[in-house]
């Protein structure tokens, strides 16, 4: 057994599973209270991640940083997730609910239709061009923790805290606030909610926000730990986002980041091994069959996902 | 439900009852029934008969090309509109069994390949293998509530790409090129008119054959399920089986589409198959009324007709001036407000031109992208700072996106506007800002541009009219 290389695959996996853990905390809450699959969640991520890089430009670049590394890092952080709640809740207002009580395929082919509108609109004015976070310049590679085969650069070490600290934060607001309480109560049963007095209509919104501001998170992370982005970045991590909420539990809190995390781990050792297990035969890029394989048996074998509890049907 | 209840009285009883009036009170409703009340022969030979006569009217091989492109949307949006009008399923790996029919026509008909079938075997053969692919591909969702359908979907399709861009028996991006002819029995098809009829004739058997399906039990299951699938099971329906049979028969379509479509570019790329090309038969279906077959042919024909104009900067700004004008005109209650707003239009963008030429002469100084005579009256109209395009038409600075960005949040905003007085005078510097941004910024990435306008154009559909122009309005009783 090669340690090295398993102790870098799972520290690959943990970073990319917590990103693919915001992003399915923010499906799987909008699903949770809408039943509606927002497929254009991943191009929120996209839009952070263009939010995240203008605020490295608009402060001297990753070269020559007018603020403190941290504090640039904080802002980035904060400028996308408050750029993409606001696009989210956007989204929300002029997309869908004006067909909250239509067929449930219009929303969805709505939902394709922002979906290509925010990808195409970046090409429109950003170009077709990766572009580049540059974050070696800003952290050296160097700075990390070194000890046997434990390689772990510190800018991976701040988006795991990152995105710990969002989601026991999601954690608390969901179970020990008015709002958490909301939100529950209306995943559960809107019209129940909505006769108890719970402004239905507020807390989407919100939701809306909180999980478009997680996406926009994402985003920033994604840019800093990978350093390319460009428009249709956000297709990969929307997928790979509600395969991790599928296979955590469609609708459940710790089901997403469970279920983002397996995924992570699960699609960074199938890029690190695949080549081996099949003798040379495929190739690093087809390490999505191993995530679209575990989708397809997850939906064969246990549907509800791990955490999520079987669907009833209600009349 | 604590929402307000918007102007139609959904639920209502007398609200549905007079439903029938209500939509031979408008163009498009009296239009829908008159199509609706036309027997399927009738459409079938209406819509062929320019078609068919459009090879001996053309000369340019340019316009024979788009005519053949025209019908094999108008077959892929019949296929996925299977699926998504009929039955209601979001399929999202549609473009991936159109492409595997034209991969597995490669495979069965090119030199690389080095077979040679007939097309009268190979095309049912492929035929049959993509729709048993399909019925495949949503087998795992069968237990599950439809949405599920979609990422399955979704998935497959980027499975679809994994493989072809990166598998070395497809030759990666650079697809396999020695695709030879179509052969039907000893005799084969060489030219671009011939390639029009077979797909001329592709499209009177398929759309005779859906017609029929659609008319059949299995069809009123379909649409029974699609409207109610809890009910629909309960009547004895095998809602599952139902549903794999519509996506498998959309995948044969597909696949048969894709079939025609190989020997037709006589080559076979990844990138003919992807998302954009999915957002694109959407838009189609959609724009032409789900679940109406001549809806959705009359979508296919008319968003491939618009991407086409919209390739060439002058026949672009036509066709974007005119809708504009004639949606104000059709939209806008009582008549005479239209000539209003749009003569308030022309003398804001006069007064803003002669404010810039006092003030702010660099904001005049670019050059327009068009070259139609549209162009030079609208040179002297809209505003054409300098700089503000790369020669590649990329945004230079901020002025561009703010302005891209101000007029989206100006439209968004406007729609929130509850007094008329208000949304009226917003609508004139909205409009002249449109404008703006159409001249200098979409103008000048026109293969962007209209992909920018087909997203907008779904999400503004399905909030504004959800059944198309030719659907039938769903009445829901809550």
């Amino acid at each position: 057994m090669d340690w090295d290389k398993i102790v870098q695959l799972l520290v690959n996996g943990v970073t990319l599973g917590s990103v693919y853990a915001l992003v399915a905390l923010g499906f799987s809450m909008v699903y949770g209270i809408l039943k509606l699959l927002n497929l254009a969640h991943g191009d929120v991520l996209m839009v952070g991640a263009f939010i995240g890089w203008g605020i490295l430009g608009w402060l001297g670049g990753a070269q020559d940083p007018s603020v403190a590394v941290w504090l640039l890092l904080v802002l980035m952080v904060l400028a996308a997730m408050a750029g993409c709640g606001v696009l989210g809740v956007a989204i929300e207002r002029f997309a869908y609910r004006p067909l909250r009580r239509a067929p449930r395929i219009a929303p969805l082919i709505s939902a394709l239709g922002v979906s290509f509108f925010i990808q195409n609109t970046v090409l429109l004015l950003y170009g077709a061009n990766f572009r580049s976070y540059d974050t070696f310049d800003l952290v050296d590679v160097e700075v990390g923790i070194h000890r046997g085969p434990l390689n772990i650069w510190v800018i991976r070490l701040v988006v795991i805290a990152a995105a710990l600290v969002m989601m026991v934060a999601l954690w608390l607001l969901v179970t020990r606030t008015k709002l958490g309480k909301a939100m529950r109560a209306t995943a559960f049963d809107r019209e129940a909610a909505a006769m108890m007095g719970i402004d239905v209509d507020r807390v989407i919104v919100k939701t809306f926000f909180i999980g478009s501001a997680l996406a926009g998170a994402a985003g920033v992370l994604v840019g800093l730990v990978f350093g390319q982005i460009n428009h249709f970045m956000g297709f990969n991590y929307g997928l790979k986002g509600f395969t991790a909420a599928v296979v955590g539990g469609i609708g459940s809190i710790p089901g997403a980041m469970f279920g983002g995390l397996f995924i992570g781990i699960a699609d960074a050792f199938s890029v690190g091994y695949i080549e081996d297990f099949t003798r040379g035969r495929l190739g690093s890029a087809f390490s999505d069959l191993v995530v679209f394989a575990i989708l397809v048996l997850f939906m064969l074998l246990r549907p509800q996902g791990i955490f999520g509890k079987p669907e009833v049907k209600k009349v | 439900m604590p929402e307000p209840p918007k102007q139609p009285r959904i639920g209502v009883d007398e609200w549905v009852a007079s439903a029938a009036e209500r939509r031979a009170r408008t163009v498009a409703g009296r239009v829908a029934d008159v199509v609706e009340q036309t027997p399927a022969a009738v459409k079938l030979v209406a819509f062929a008969l320019p078609f068919a006569v459009f090879p001996l009217l053309v000369e340019s091989d340019y316009l024979m090309q788009v005519g053949i492109d025209t019908l094999i949307f108008v077959l892929l949006a019949l296929g996925l509109n299977v699926a998504v009008g009929w039955v209601g399923l979001l399929d999202l790996g549609f473009v991936a069994f159109f492409g595997l029919g034209a991969y597995l026509y490669a495979a069965l008909a090119s030199e690389y390949a080095g077979r040679d079938w007939e097309a009268q075997f190979a095309i049912p053969a492929i035929a049959v293998a993509v729709a048993v692919t399909g019925f495949l591909v949503g087998l795992p969702s069968r237990r599950l509530v439809g949405d599920y359908l979609a990422i399955v979907t979704l998935f497959f399709l980027q499975m679809w790409l994994v493989v072809v861009i990166n598998a070395s028996f497809t030759r990666g991006p650079n697809g396999i090129s020695e695709i030879l002819p179509l052969e039907f029995f000893g005799r084969s098809v060489t030219s671009l008119d011939g390639y029009f009829y077979v797909a001329l004739i592709a499209f009177v058997a398929i759309f005779g054959v859906l017609y029929l399906i659609n008319q059949s039990r299995t069809g009123r299951a379909w649409r029974a399920l699609r409207e109610d699938e809890l009910a629909a099971e309960l009547m004895t329906m095998p809602v599952n089986r139902l549903k794999l049979m519509a996506f498998a028969v959309g995948a044969g379509v597909a696949g048969v589409t894709g079939a025609i479509f190989a020997p037709v570019q006589g080559a076979v790329f990844p990138a003919n198959f992807d998302l954009v090309l999915l957002i694109t038969v959407y838009a189609m279906v959609v724009l032409g009324g789900a679940g109406s077959l001549v809806g959705v042919t009359v979508g296919a024909v008319l968003i491939n007709a618009s991407l086409e104009a919209l390739r060439d900067p002058s026949d672009a700004s036509w066709l974007f001036y005119g809708v504009m004008i004639v949606t104000l005109v059709v939209m806008l209650r009582p008549r005479w407000l239209s000539p209003v707003v749009l003569g308030g239009t022309v003398v804001f963008g006069l007064a803003a031109h002669e404010l810039a030429e006092r003030w702010r002469p660099s904001l005049l100084g670019g050059t327009s992208f068009g070259e139609a005579r549209i162009d030079e009256l609208v040179d002297s109209w809209v505003l054409l700072p300098e700089n503000l395009v790369t020669p590649d038409g990329l945004p230079t600075g901020a002025m561009g996106r703010l302005a891209y960005i101000g007029l989206i949040a100006a439209i968004l905003g406007l729609t929130l506007v509850r007094s008329r007085l208000w949304r009226m005078i917003g609508l004139v510097p909205v409009l002249y800002l449109a404008a703006f941004v159409w001249e200098n910024l979409l103008l000048a990435q026109p293969a962007v541009a209209r992909f920018v306008l087909i997203g907008a154009m779904l999400v503004a559909l399905m909030a504004a009219r959800p059944q198309g122009l030719f659907g039938k309005q769903r009445v829901e009783i809550a």
